[in-house]
């Protein structure tokens, strides 16, 4: 059948290690793919590409990184958002003012991020939980303050660095659509990388670091390094994410578009969609980024028949309550849900 | 049970909020089509988030100001047709809401927001539609040669900052006029800065430091981290140890009424205190009750319901229900802050007519009639707005066009006027303006436009 494996042999190792052992999953996948790489670049209008999509991927690419963090290693981080502001000012800082050219700079604003994860990620060595979370919350403070007042990096007191016009090899990457697919390709590419990381020997001691820390580190597991490695690896991703989101939706770097609110944004997005999962930080993200949006859209219908202030205040409450009960309904998030189906559905029709 | 019920509902909720999002919007652009052109305005706003005093006072002076405008028939005819995009003062949503009505054709976007004006000047400059911030922003968008399709009239930061020394020189006994022995009283004095710790707050330190240097002052900065509602320690530090004379109260939204705490608990008089037009408003002072009185603010419009064009607001757009804030709010600063938006797109749209002919004018056209707008004390007063706007005169070269400040007192009840219009130093705001564009333009590689050539 689609939906399970047809029993439980799996007779080589191939299968045995197969991403995505379903079909459904695996057909699944496929069709999104297509739908991203074909159907959504030939149909969407330049609004939905631009200010919808490309934002939605840039912010799972980034929940994912802290997902990474929160999610496989257990490590928590309320200072997400400096991060993608570290790899963004450093991304427009390297092809703007120093000319390299932009894939290498992008992936150099990645790099100065999770150099300066690390350095934040180093109090994780000693403490932990609430403690590691204020912080990290320090590192928000302390990283928007060193961007603000060191003109070098923000360009004087405007504090904003544009971005210049963008292109690879001479080809310039100039309409929604090419933006889109420059931010589609790396983020799958790295969406990859990390799924089999997450797989790989360096994932397990990871969740074996989160599950329960002592233990992990009796069977083996270097603490410290991996720890370090979780740190710098996901402010990889937001730094990544951050560069991406800055040349291809802000187009320009301001701290403001950093701020500790988009970094308790991103924690929500993670524990809505599912903390140790790929498909919860799609999910998250999506919750986060699309919902208000198609809130604020359909009551628009409304415009004429209720005051304009109470409207602009119903998408805060709607939201708001759709946060409530989605944490009501299910409290391990929305990839939960899914895994529960698939769970229920390997077993069909005969539970146990 | 409870559950799935709770589930199928949320579902449900979803699924029926973006069945909503297609189906009313259709059903609405087939009957736009039957109408008569309008000319389009998009409101960027925010009646949400900390910051709603603003964008929801300013927001709904400018809808009823133009719902004025339609019920009078529209400007030459045309009528106006607005829509509210909320972005919460949230950079990422405010340009989605840009790239949302950027489709609909809009003749200028205002976005009441620095942090998003910073973002959305180079999509503005590429898309070609003009980015007008009205008393915020860049400052150095003033010099039209290098920002082509930004405008920052009547006036901004750096000009009210030099307005403001030029009070406190008054109040030091200076007459007002005579630039050459200003010095003589500003010799010494103390002044602290105190600004909220953002891109908006840094904005006007380099001219206060140039003009310490320039006029023997001693200015001191004291930044305040976001949002500032803890200002304890600079207070300690601004009193007690800075013995500041005078304080320049340079924050936003929440942290604006803080310092008026703050120095009533320090014991620092209060008409020590000026404020900046962004702290300058009823929802600033209000929270602080007694502790507000005597405190100074500055602004570039008039406050209060007694001009011919609020009273018109007043009579005929609340006089049959149609306004957009409670009636309370009509008349206060924000309010006519927005109603001052509306006259100015107004009268920008009367100038394109006059070019372009009487039509649904366009960004490109918008962008000639910002830049060649001529607004004078007669027309102003044709408008009813004698005393609640400045005269403005834009051009190639200033996208500033006017430049008056007016300082206000708080009387504990209202905002008084404390001060005539003040002009600030012109030639010298000019000159770092320029320095900052040129800077600017060397930076992007932009070839300075010249004004002689362009009619």
């Amino acid at each position: 059948m689609f939906y399970r494996e047809c029993g439980n042999f799996k007779d080589n190792y191939a299968s045995d290690m197969a991403i995505f052992p379903i079909p459904l999953d695996r057909y699944g996948f496929i069709v999104m793919l297509i739908l991203a790489l074909i159907v959504i670049p030939l149909t969407a209008t330049d609004y939905w590409i631009s200010s919808i999509m490309i934002p939605f991927y840039c912010f799972a690419l980034s929940a994912f990184g802290l997902n990474i963090l929160a999610g496989y290693a257990g490590q928590i981080s309320i200072g997400h958002a400096a991060f993608m502001a570290v790899g963004a000012y450093a991304s427009l800082i390297l092809y703007g003012r120093y000319g390299i050219p932009l894939l290498p700079s992008i992936l150099g604003g990645g790099i100065v991020s999770a150099a300066v994860g690390t350095f934040f990620g180093l109090p994780a060595l000693r403490i932990k939980g609430f403690y590691l979370a204020i912080s990290t919350l320090a590192s928000q403070f302390i990283i928007q303050w060193v961007i603000v007042h060191w003109r070098w990096v923000s360009g004087g007191v405007f504090g904003t660095v544009e971005a210049p016009d963008m292109q690879i090899f001479g080809w310039a990457l100039d309409t929604p659509v090419r933006k889109y697919y420059l931010v589609l390709c790396i983020m799958i590419l790295l969406i990859t990388f990390g799924k089999n990381l997450v797989r790989g020997q360096l994932g397990r001691n990871w969740m074996a670091i989160r599950d329960i820390d002592y233990a992990a580190e009796i069977i083996g597991v270097n603490l410290y390094r991996d720890k370090l490695i979780a740190f710098a690896v996901s402010t990889f991703y937001a730094g990544i994410a951050g560069s991406l989101i800055t040349f291809c939706y802000y187009g320009a770097a301001n701290i403001e578009e950093f701020h500790v609110m988009v970094s308790f944004a991103l924690i929500g997005m993670i524990i809505i969609g599912g903390l140790g999962t790929i498909l919860g930080s799609f999910l998250g993200a999506g919750f986060f980024v699309l919902l208000p949006i198609a809130i604020n859209q359909s009551l628009g219908a409304f415009m004429d028949v209720v005051p304009s202030d109470i409207l602009s205040n119903i998408e805060a409450i709607i939201f708001g309550g759709l946060i409530v009960l989605f944490l009501i309904v299910e409290p391990y998030g929305m990839a939960r849900l899914w895994h529960t189906i698939k769970d229920k559905m390997r077993l069909w029709p005969f539970p146990y | 049970m409870g559950r799935k019920l709770m589930f199928t509902l949320f579902v449900l909720v979803v699924a029926a909020s973006f069945v909503m999002v297609s189906g009313p919007a259709m059903a609405a652009d087939k009957e736009k089509k039957k109408e008569a052109p309008k000319q389009y305005v998009p409101l960027l706003i925010y009646r949400t988030g900390p910051f709603a005093a603003g964008g929801s006072g300013i927001g709904s002076g400018w809808e009823d100001f133009m719902q004025l405008r339609n019920m009078q028939g529209g400007v030459n005819g045309i009528m106006y047709e607005w829509e509210e995009c909320e972005t919460a003062y949230n950079v990422a949503r405010g340009i989605e809401c840009y790239e949302r009505v950027k489709s609909k054709k809009p003749a200028y976007i205002h976005p009441i927001s620095t942090g998003i004006t910073y973002a959305l000047l180079p999509k503005g400059t590429k898309d070609h539609i003009p980015i007008v911030f009205e008393g915020y922003g860049r400052a150095d968008a003033a010099d039209g040669r290098v920002f082509k399709w930004a405008f920052n009239f009547p006036t901004h930061y750096w000009s009210q900052n030099t307005a403001k020394i030029k009070f406190i020189a008054m109040k030091q006994g200076w007459d007002g006029k005579n630039m050459a022995d200003i010095g003589k009283y500003l010799k010494g004095l103390k002044i602290a800065n105190l600004h909220i710790d953002v891109p908006y707050g840094q904005e006007t330190k380099p001219i206060l430091d140039d003009m310490a240097k320039k006029y023997g002052l001693v200015v001191r900065h004291f930044p305040v981290s976001w949002p500032g509602i803890d200002q304890k320690a600079q207070w300690m530090d601004i009193v007690r140890r800075f013995k500041a004379d005078w304080v320049i109260n340079r924050n936003w939204g929440v942290s604006c009424t803080v310092p008026l705490k703050e120095a009533a608990r320090m014991g620092f008089p209060r008409n020590r205190i000026l404020g900046v037009w962004w702290c300058g408003s009823e929802e600033d002072v209000l929270p602080a009750g007694p502790a507000a009185k005597g405190y100074y603010a500055t602004n570039f419009h008039g406050v209060g319901r007694d001009f011919p064009m609020i009273k018109q607001i007043v009579d005929k757009v609340y006089g049959a229900m149609k306004g957009n804030i409670s009636f309370t709010r009509v008349g206060s600063v924000y309010y006519n802050r927005g109603v001052i938006t509306g006259i100015t797109m107004d009268e920008a749209l009367r100038t394109a007519h006059k070019k372009f002919g009487v039509k649904v004018i366009n960004a490109e056209e918008m962008r000639w009639a910002l830049e060649h707008m001529n607004i004078t004390e007669e027309r102003i007063k044709e408008i009813g707005a004698e005393g609640l706007m400045q005269p403005m005169k834009t051009s190639c070269a200033d996208h500033e066009g006017g430049g008056l400040v007016r300082i206000q007192q708080w009387d504990g009840q209202k905002w008084v006027v404390a001060s005539d219009w003040i002009s600030p130093m012109k030639d010298y705001v000019r000159d770092m303006v320029e320095k900052s564009a040129a800077k600017f333009a060397k930076e992007k590689k932009i070839k300075l436009r010249d004004c002689s050539k362009v009619d």
